[in-house]
């Protein structure tokens, strides 16, 4: 028997492959590129729900991770456009596996050293001193003229992935679904091993965690890492998606929208990303064309999904989350 | 049945802990020897609480060792004197409450194997981590209630699941914090015997306010008052003590 949770994660899935695929049929392309957007954030915000829903760390600065894949990406294939090399004789790629190794490999750095000051603190302190980085790191994109400062930097070219044309919308939306299918197995593989037991139970009690002769500090700063390794994911498709990265994708309002996507899907839940980025770009598109102040509306549900439906859309349609 | 010639498995000597002017831990010494209960027992305030925290390592001495299993742990950290084997129960139960009874056990069993960075193997498909933590469970007659959340388990249930993880440590030395608190008579009974059989395991220091199963369980009684020992003796030597009668037994004892 398929749990009830599991079906819904099944419909999910099948809805946000089937969308792109009738837009194309029908020549809606825009559609395409929405279903893309939603894609790579749900990939995002999966990072993010990987310490945030199961570490129960809830950092304010995942944007850093996300912006730093972005920068990875763009810089990455600017110099590969261009031919000038980019450090210690190294030149630049446009292709998509060269650039997502380095957005994974230098947000997971970018993440261990942020976890390894971050994580001696918890709480409202937590939430600030991961802010403060974040803000750090904007700051530095921001007056950093040589990768375009305050105007972002454009990628010229789509970059290049297996002979796959990438240009073309449905086959990049594959490559991010693909993408976030993977990252939602990895998830899934973590929360129910022994290092996501770990991460579960010392978010549910540290003192015992530590007691049994697990040291939590260890297992929360690997999860980070991990956790802004695929954000950084996230973020070198999402330039690609955009072919501009700008310091926006630093700003601490991207942070605040991962964490925002989460609370609206189911916090800690594997699909919860899924459903919240859903949610969130179905009402930017819906809402956004009627009012600019679409995000007022926005704000109403997130307090009404805080206030009356604390487990999300998934919590709302699957109910209470089971451990084993 | 006190080997008194063996080496103590736990010694803690001229251990001192200040909170500002008052003086919580004054100059404490105790051992605890193999396959013995030694009772910690003295009114409230008297800094048992403070005591057991600087054991487990919640909190650092200002003075003073304490010895475990032939090595200093006086500055190492709660989970490094945990993995040495010295397994703690608390005063106030402190469970993962979203795992199930059975998931909660089989958290020890990872942290005694050292195995807690494994990413990909699900734990519930994982025969020996789910075999060896039932048969803890099974040890403190908990085994029927296995799949049921922590946090649903009925107090004297908690109690008995912390026990079961302590077991999982295969602890070389048992700290347990007031465990028959709120068990009720029976329970208070069947933990008693419980706790009779799990001496030959590793020895116990027992925080306990239950006199009945004080007297009936430990081998030796230390009393603590206004943070220091006053008495460690016998059951019989303490009852007899005239300081102990005056400072905590009163008349009734």
């Amino acid at each position: 028997m398929i749990s009830r949770e599991n079906l819904i994660n099944l419909i999910l899935a099948a809805l946000l492959l089937a969308v792109p695929l009738a837009a194309y049929a029908s020549g809606e392309q825009f559609y395409i590129t929405l279903a893309t957007r939603i894609a790579i954030l749900a990939l995002a915000a999966t990072g993010l729900n990987l310490a945030l829903g199961l570490g129960g760390l809830v950092s304010f600065g995942h944007a850093a991770f996300f912006g730093i894949g972005g920068y990875a990406a763009g810089i990455l294939a600017t110099h590969g456009f261009s031919g000038d090399p980019l450090l210690l004789g190294l030149s630049g790629t446009n292709q998509m596996p060269v650039i997502w190794l380095v957005a994974v490999l230098a947000a997971s750095f970018v993440g261990l050293v942020i976890g390894a000051i971050s994580l001696r603190t918890s709480g409202v302190y937590f939430i600030m001193i991961t802010l403060a980085f974040a803000q750090m790191v904007y700051y530095f994109a921001i007056s950093w003229p040589a990768y375009g400062g305050e105007d972002g930097l454009s990628i010229l070219v789509r970059n290049q992935f297996a002979g796959i044309n990438t240009m073309r919308p449905l086959n990049f939306f594959l490559i991010c679904y693909v993408t976030l299918l993977v990252a939602l197995g990895l998830f899934s593989l973590i929360r129910g091993s022994r290092f996501g037991s770990a991460l579960q139970a010392a978010r549910q009690n540290e003192v015992r965690v530590a007691t049994v002769g697990i040291a939590p500090f260890r297992i929360r700063l690997t999860a980070f890492a991990i956790s802004a390794g695929i954000t950084g994911l996230a973020g070198a498709l999402f330039a690609d998606l955009n072919r501009f990265v700008s310091p926006s994708m630093l700003s601490w309002h991207m942070s605040g929208e991962l964490i925002v996507l989460i609370i609206l899907g189911g916090v800690g839940r594997l699909f919860g990303p899924v459903a919240g980025a859903m949610l969130y770009v179905i009402f930017e598109y819906a809402l956004g064309g009627v009012t600019e102040r679409w995000q007022f509306f926005l704000g109403l549900i997130l307090l009404g999904v805080v206030l009356f439906a604390r487990g999300g859309l998934l919590g709302l349609l699957a109910g209470r989350a089971k451990h084993g | 049945m006190v080997e008194v010639m063996a080496d103590p498995v736990l010694e803690i000597s001229g251990l001192v802990k200040s909170f500002g002017a008052l003086r919580a831990t004054d100059g404490v010494s105790l051992d605890l020897r193999p396959g013995e209960i030694h009772a910690l027992i003295g009114p409230n305030g008297a800094g048992k609480s403070t005591l057991i925290h600087q054991i487990c390592g919640t909190l650092r001495q200002d003075a003073g060792t304490i010895r475990f299993a032939g090595q200093d742990i006086g500055g190492l950290s709660v989970a490094e004197r945990a993995r040495f084997g010295l397994g703690r129960t608390f005063q106030v139960s402190s469970l993962a409450p979203e795992f199930s009874a059975l998931r909660n056990v089989m958290l020890a069993v990872q942290a005694r194997e050292g195995s807690s960075f494994r990413f990909f193997k699900p734990v519930m498909w994982d025969a020996s981590l789910i075999d060896t933590a039932m048969a803890m469970l099974e040890r403190v007659s908990l085994a029927e209630r296995a799949r049921v959340p922590a946090g649903e388990l009925s107090h004297g249930e908690r109690r008995q699941l912390e026990i079961a993880m302590a077991l999982a440590l295969q602890a070389k030395a048992f700290l347990l914090d007031e465990p028959m608190a709120g068990m009720g008579p029976e329970g208070s009974k069947s933990l008693t015997r419980f706790l009779d059989v799990l001496r030959h395991e590793a020895p116990i220091l027992l925080v306990e306010h239950d006199m009945d199963a004080v007297f009936a369980l430990a081998d030796r009684i230390s009393v603590l008052v206004y943070g220091r020992i006053i008495a460690t003796g016998t059951v019989e030597e303490i009852r007899r003590d005239p300081a102990v009668r005056t400072a905590y037994l009163g008349d009734h004892a």
